[in-house]
C-alpha cells in the first residue's frame, strides 16, 4: 500500500500521472494569483466569482445542446462559466463603484443570485429530454479522477498564461495591492488593472471547477496564499510560498485521492491546505501567533528591567545631595511606591534582575544595584532623559506628556540612534537632569 | 394554481422574512457574506448528527448543524484576531475547511447513508407539500400546513422576538461598538447573539427549504432596502416585504418563465434567489440614488 502511494506520489504511476501534475500545478497557480487577491482584501471575490460560474455552466449546456453538439463538451461549459464569472465580478465591482453598499453585501448579492440562476437553470436544462445533462453537478464538487489529456492540456494552458501575465505586470500588481489610492493619483488605470486580476482570477477558478469543484476552489485561492503571508514580509517571498503550498496541497490531495476512491480530491487538498494554514499561523516566523508572543515576551522583559533599573536610580538621585552619586541599599517598599508596582509584578522583575547581576538582596531585605547594574542604570536613566530632551525640543511634546512617550519609544532605541541624539542635543555630560519632576 | 402552490409560497415566504431579519443586521456589520459561509459550513455538523442519530429530520441535526454554525463565526474571529487576518480571508479559510470535513465524512458513510451534499444545499422546496402537519381537524374542515412552514414559521417568531427584546442593544453595537461597550451593551455578547441567530436560522431553513434561499435572502432583501431608506424601521419593514415578494414571484415565475420558451418548470428556490436579485437591480436602476436618475439629473449643480 505505501509503495502504491509513493509511486503515485512521485508520479510513477501512468493512470494518475496526468491527475496529479494537473492539480499541483493548479494550486500553485491558484497560490500566486490568491497572493494578490489577499493583499487586494478581496480574498471572498474567489467565492463570489465561482458561484457565478454555474448559471454560464447550464447556459452552455443549453446551448450546445440546441445546436446539436455534444452538450457536456468541456471547452465549451468552461467558456460559459468564464463568461458568467467575469459578469459576476463587475457586477460586484459595478455595485461597489456606484452604490453605498460594502464589499460583502456585492459580493454577497452577486453570489447568492447567480448561484440562484444557476440552480434554475441546471433545473431546467436537466429536464431536456435526449440530453444527458449528468455530470454538470460534478462542477460543484469537483472530480478530479475524471481529468484526461484535454483537459490536462487545458489546465497548463491557461495556468501558463496566467501565471506569465500575472509575472509581467507584477509591479503593477504590487501597487494596486498595497495602495490603490496613489496608483490612481499616479495615473495608473486601476479600473483595468482590477478588472485585469479579476480576469487571472477567474482563469484559475474556471479551470479548477473540474478538478475541485467551486466551492473548493474558493479554499486553493485563499489558504495558500494566507498561510504564506505569516511567514514573509517580502511579496516576492510570498507568492513563491504561497504556490509552493497550494502546489503541495494539490499533490498530496490528489494523490491520496487517486489511491483511495472515498478520499475526495477536494477535500483532501482543502483539509491539507487547511493543515499549513493552522501551522503556519501558529509558527510563521513573521506574522505567526508563537513568533509574535515570544517576542512581546522578550520586549516586555527588556522594558520590565529598563524601569527597575531606572526607578533605583532616580531614587538614589532623590535621597542623595551629593554628586557623584553613592550606590546605596534602598528598601523595597520604597522601590514599589515609586512605579507603583504590584507586588508579584515587582518580585518577578527583581528575580530577573538578580538572575542578570544587576541587583543584590542585602541580608536586611533591602535591595542594592551591583556594580555592572549601577552602571546599566545609570547607562538607561541617561538615554531616557536623552530622549525627554528630544522630545521636549525637537517634536514639540509638552513636559507633562513626555515622561510616557519616552517610555513608549526608548525601549526601541538602539546604542547608534542615542549617540546620534548625544551628539545632536550636545550633552555629554556624564548625568542627565531630568527634564521633568520625577 | 393548486393548495401545492400554495403550501409552497407559503413556505417560501415566510422562510424569506425568517432570514432576512438577521440579514439586516449582518448587512449594517458589513459581515453578509456570513450567511454564505455559516450555510457551507454546517455541513460537518449535519453529517456528524446524522452518522450518530441515523436520521434525517431529528433535533440532533438541527443542533449539530447549529453547533457548526457558531463555531464557523468563533473561528472566524479568532483566526482574525489572533492571527491578524483580514476577515474575508478568516471566513473563506473557516468555512471551506469545515466544509471539506463534511464532504469528507459524508464520502465515508456514502455506502449505508442516505444524505448526499446536493439535497443539503439545494433542500427540496418543490416537496414539501408532501409531508403535511394536522393543525386543525373537525367534521367539515381540514386546515393543514406542510411541516416545514411550521419550522421556517417558528423561526420566523424566534427571529422576531429576538430583535423586538434587543433592538436596541443590536442597533447601537451594529453602528457604534465602542458605544456599546460604553454602555454596557458587551458588543461580543450581541455578536455571538447575532451569529446563534443566523446560525439557527440558515438550519432551520436549510432542512426545510435547501441553503440557496438562506443565502439569498439573507443578504439581497436587506440591500435592496439599504438602497432605497436610511431609518432602520423602515428599512426592518421594506426588507420583510421584499423578501416576500421575491419569493412569491419566484415561485411564480419559476412555473411561468421556462414554459414560455418551452422548457419544463425549474426549481423555485433557485428563482426565487433570482428574483430578489431582479428586485435588487431594479432598486439599484430606478431607486432614489439609482443609476438612472443620477445620470439624468442635474450632476454639474453646484453647491
Amino acid at each position: 500500500m505505501l509503495e502504491t502511494l509513493i509511486d503515485t506520489l512521485f508520479l510513477k504511476t501512468h493512470n494518475t500521472r496526468l491527475v496529479v501534475l494537473g492539480v499541483t500545478f493548479l494550486g500553485a497557480a491558484a497560490g500566486l494569483i490568491g497572493s494578490f487577491l489577499l493583499l487586494r482584501k478581496q480574498s471572498l471575490l474567489g467565492d463570489a466569482l465561482s458561484h457565478a460560474t454555474l448559471p454560464g455552466i447550464g447556459i452552455a449546456f443549453a446551448v450546445m445542446t440546441a445546436l446539436g453538439m455534444n452538450g457536456r463538451s468541456l471547452p465549451g461549459l468552461l467558456l460559459g462559466a468564464t463568461i458568467t464569472g467575469l459578469l459576476g465580478v463587475l457586477g460586484v465591482l459595478a455595485i461597489r463603484r456606484t452604490t453605498k453598499l460594502k464589499d460583502d453585501a456585492a459580493m454577497g448579492i452577486v453570489l447568492s443570485v447567480f448561484f440562484g440562476l444557476g440552480i434554475a437553470i441546471l433545473g431546467m436544462v436537466q429536464k431536456i429530454p435526449g440530453q444527458s445533462s449528468a455530470g454538470l453537478e460534478s462542477f460543484i464538487y469537483g472530480k478530479t479522477a475524471s481529468m484526461i489529456e484535454a483537459d490536462f492540456i487545458l489546465i497548463a494552458i491557461t495556468l501558463t498564461i496566467s501565471v506569465f501575465v500575472s509575472l509581467l505586470i507584477i509591479k503593477e500588481l504590487t501597487l494596486l495591492c498595497f495602495d490603490s489610492n496613489f496608483a490612481s493619483t499616479e495615473g495608473w488605470p486601476v479600473l483595468v488593472l482590477d478588472i485585469l486580476l479579476m480576469g487571472l482570477v477567474t482563469a484559475v477558478t474556471v479551470v479548477g471547477l473540474q478538478s475541485v469543484g467551486l466551492i473548493l476552489i474558493i479554499a486553493f485561492l485563499i489558504t495558500p496564499a494566507t498561510a504564506a503571508r505569516f511567514w514573509t514580509h517580502q511579496l516576492r517571498h510570498m507568492l513563491w510560498l504561497a504556490a509552493i503550498i497550494g502546489a503541495v496541497s494539490g499533490w498530496l490531495g490528489a494523490s491520496i485521492s487517486a489511491l483511495y476512491p472515498n478520499f475526495p480530491a477536494g477535500a483532501i487538498i482543502v483539509i491539507t491546505a487547511a493543515a499549513i494554514f493552522l501551522i503556519s499561523m501558529i509558527f510563521g516566523r513573521a506574522q505567526g501567533v508563537f513568533p509574535r508572543y515570544l517576542r512581546h515576551r522578550q520586549l516586555q522583559k527588556k522594558v520590565g528591567r529598563q524601569h527597575l533599573l531606572r526607578s533605583t536610580y532616580e531614587i538614589l538621585e532623590n535621597s542623595q545631595e551629593s554628586k557623584p552619586l553613592k550606590n546605596l541599599a534602598i528598601p523595597l517598599e520604597l522601590l514599589r511606591k515609586h512605579r507603583y508596582w504590584a507586588k508579584g509584578e515587582l518580585s518577578k522583575l527583581i528575580r530577573q534582575a538578580r538572575a542578570e547581576d544587576h541587583i543584590e538582596r542585602q541580608p536586611s531585605g533591602e535591595l542594592r544595584l551591583s556594580e555592572s547594574g549601577f552602571g546599566e542604570a545609570s547607562r538607561i536613566t541617561r538615554n531616557h532623559r536623552l530622549w525627554e530632551m528630544y522630545l521636549i525640543t525637537h517634536a514639540d511634546i509638552a513636559p507633562s506628556h513626555v515622561d510616557r512617550d519616552a517610555d513608549m519609544v526608548e525601549h526601541l532605541l538602539g546604542a547608534e540612534i542615542v549617540h546620534q541624539l548625544e551628539a545632536e542635543l550636545e550633552l555629554s555630560k556624564s548625568t542627565i537632569e531630568s527634564p521633568h519632576v520625577i | 394554481m393548486n393548495i401545492n402552490d400554495f403550501h409552497i409560497i407559503t413556505v417560501g415566504v415566510l422562510c424569506a422574512m425568517a432570514c432576512a431579519l438577521p440579514g439586516i443586521f449582518l448587512l449594517l456589520r458589513r459581515m453578509s457574506m456570513m450567511g454564505d459561509a455559516i450555510s457551507h459550513a454546517v455541513l460537518p455538523g449535519l453529517a456528524i448528527a446524522f452518522l450518530v442519530s441515523g436520521s434525517r429530520t431529528s433535533w440532533g441535526m438541527f443542533f449539530g448543524a447549529a453547533v457548526a454554525g457558531v463555531l464557523t463565526a468563533l473561528f472566524t474571529q479568532w483566526i482574525t484576531k489572533f492571527g491578524k487576518v483580514e476577515r474575508g480571508a478568516a471566513m473563506g479559510i473557516v468555512f471551506t475547511t469545515l466544509f471539506a470535513i463534511g464532504l469528507l465524512i459524508i464520502e465515508q458513510g456514502a455506502g449505508n447513508v442516505d444524505l448526499d451534499a446536493g439535497c443539503v444545499l439545494y433542500g427540496a422546496l418543490e416537496y414539501t407539500p408532501l409531508h403535511l402537519v394536522t393543525l386543525f381537524e373537525s367534521e367539515t374542515l381540514i386546515w393543514q400546513i406542510p411541516h416545514a412552514a411550521m419550522v421556517v414559521g417558528t423561526t420566523l417568531l424566534f427571529n422576531i422576538i429576538i430583535i423586538t427584546l434587543f433592538y436596541k442593544e443590536l442597533t447601537v453595537a451594529s453602528f457604534d461598538p465602542g458605544l456599546a461597550e460604553t454602555q454596557g451593551f458587551h458588543p461580543k455578547v450581541i455578536h455571538y447573539l447575532l451569529m446563534t441567530m443566523v446560525a439557527v436560522t440558515t438550519v432551520a431553513a436549510f432542512e426545510a427549504v435547501g441553503s440557496i434561499i438562506v443565502i439569498a435572502m439573507l443578504i439581497v432583501p436587506p440591500a435592496t432596502a439599504f438602497l432605497l431608506t436610511h431609518k432602520l424601521p423602515v428599512l426592518i419593514g421594506m426588507s420583510l416585504a421584499l423578501a416576500a415578494l421575491a419569493a412569491i414571484l419566484g415561485h411564480l415565475s419559476s412555473q411561468a418563465l421556462p414554459t414560455l420558451v418551452g422548457l419544463p418548470e425549474t426549481t423555485s428556490s433557485g428563482m426565487m434567489a433570482t428574483m430578489s436579485g431582479f428586485l435588487f437591480l431594479l432598486a439599484w436602476l430606478f431607486g432614489p440614488q439609482g443609476l438612472v436618475k443620477r445620470n439624468t439629473g442635474e450632476l454639474i449643480e453646484p453647491d
